[in-house]
C-alpha cells in the first residue's frame, strides 16, 4: 500500500529532476489510482523495486516530450536508442532519490525500458497503482508507481 | 593522488575514465566537464568494462556510477582502489540515501555527487577531488 507521504517523496523527485536536469520545472498533478491497463506513452522506463518494498516504478513519455528534453540538455543524437536510454535515466533517478526518504532497503534495477504500442509493464497483478501527472512545455508524460 | 603526466606543453595532465551504465550520462560527463588538465581515456557502461579499461588506459580520475549490469559501482570502486590506492574516484548516482554515500566512501571513494546534478555541481564536485 502507497500512503500519501510516500507518493508525495515521488512528486518531489519529480519536479526536482526536471527543474535541474531539464532545466525548466514541470507542472507536476495529483496523484491518482490507475484503473484498467497500464497507461504508457511511445517510451517507457522501468525499475523494478525489491527489499523492504516490492514493486515497479516506471516514467512514460511520448517522443516529442524525450526529443525536446534531449535538446535542453545539449544533446543532438535523438536516435531510438538515445530516446530509451532517457527514459531509463529519469526512471532510475526518480526511484534512486527516493531512497532519500524509503532508505537503502528501497532497493532498484537497473532500468528496463520498453517501447512501442501496448508494452507489458512487469507488474503484479491486483496491484495498485498511482499516477502522477507530469506536464512540461506543453507535452505530458506519467511517472507510475505501484508498491506493496 | 597521483602526479598525472607531463604532456608536450609541459602542464601536468590526468587521465579521466567515466563509468556509467547510460550512454547518455557518459556524454552528459564528458561534454560537461570543464577542466583541460583532464585527458578522457576511455568510457565503461559497467564495473567489469571499467576494470578491463583500467588495465588498459591506467586513469587517475574515474566518475562512477552506482546501479550498473554486471557489477555495481561500490564493488568496482573496492577492486580499483586495491589496485591504485592513489587513484581517484567521484561517484556519480541517483541513490540519494546517506548509508550508500558512506558505503562508497568506505568501499575507497573520494566523492559523491547526486543526480540529477548541474554542470557547476559536477565541476565543484571534480575540483574537490582533484585539491
Amino acid at each position: 500500500m502507497l500512503y500519501e507521504q510516500e507518493l508525495k517523496t515521488f512528486v518531489e523527485g519529480t519536479t526536482n529532476f526536471f527543474e535541474v536536469a531539464a532545466q525548466q520545472p514541470a507542472s507536476i498533478g495529483s496523484p491518482y489510482l490507475m484503473e484498467g491497463s497500464p497507461a504508457v506513452h511511445e517510451y517507457t522506463g522501468v525499475i523494478k523495486i525489491s527489499g523492504k518494498r516490492e514493486g515497479v516504478v516506471y516514467f512514460t513519455a511520448p517522443k516529442a516530450m524525450l526529443t525536446v528534453l534531449l535538446m535542453k540538455m545539449q544533446e543532438n543524437d535523438f536516435s531510438h536508442e538515445t530516446m530509451r536510454d532517457l527514459v531509463g535515466e529519469v526512471a532510475n533517478t526518480i526511484s534512486g532519490n527516493a531512497r532519500r526518504d524509503f532508505g537503502r532497503d528501497f532497493v532498484i534495477s537497473v532500468p528496463s525500458v520498453l517501447s512501442g504500442e501496448k508494452p507489458e509493464i512487469p507488474q503484479k497483478p491486483g496491484q495498485r497503482s498511482f499516477i502522477i501527472p507530469i506536464n512540461w512545455r506543453s507535452h505530458s508524460a506519467k511517472l507510475v508507481v505501484s508498491l506493496a | 593522488m597521483s602526479n598525472g603526466t607531463m604532456n608536450g606543453n609541459g602542464k601536468r595532465s590526468f587521465k579521466l575514465m567515466i563509468v556509467d551504465d547510460s550512454n547518455l550520462m557518459r556524454r552528459r560527463i564528458e561534454r560537461s566537464q570543464q577542466f583541460e588538465e583532464l585527458q578522457l581515456v576511455g568510457t565503461a557502461a559497467d564495473g567489469v568494462e571499467a576494470l578491463e579499461l583500467f588495465k588498459r588506459t591506467d586513469p587517475d580520475v574515474v566518475t562512477m556510477d552506482i546501479t550498473m549490469p554486471h557489477m555495481d559501482g561500490i564493488e568496482c570502486i573496492a577492486r580499483l582502489v586495491a589496485m591504485k590506492p592513489a587513484i581517484r574516484i567521484l561517484v556519480v548516482s541517483a541513490l540519494a540515501d546517506k548509508a550508500t554515500a558512506v558505503e562508497a566512501m568506505e568501499s575507497g571513494a573520494n566523492g559523491f555527487l547526486n543526480k540529477p546534478f548541474t554542470d557547476r555541481q559536477l565541476n565543484e564536485a571534480i575540483a574537490e577531488l582533484m585539491r
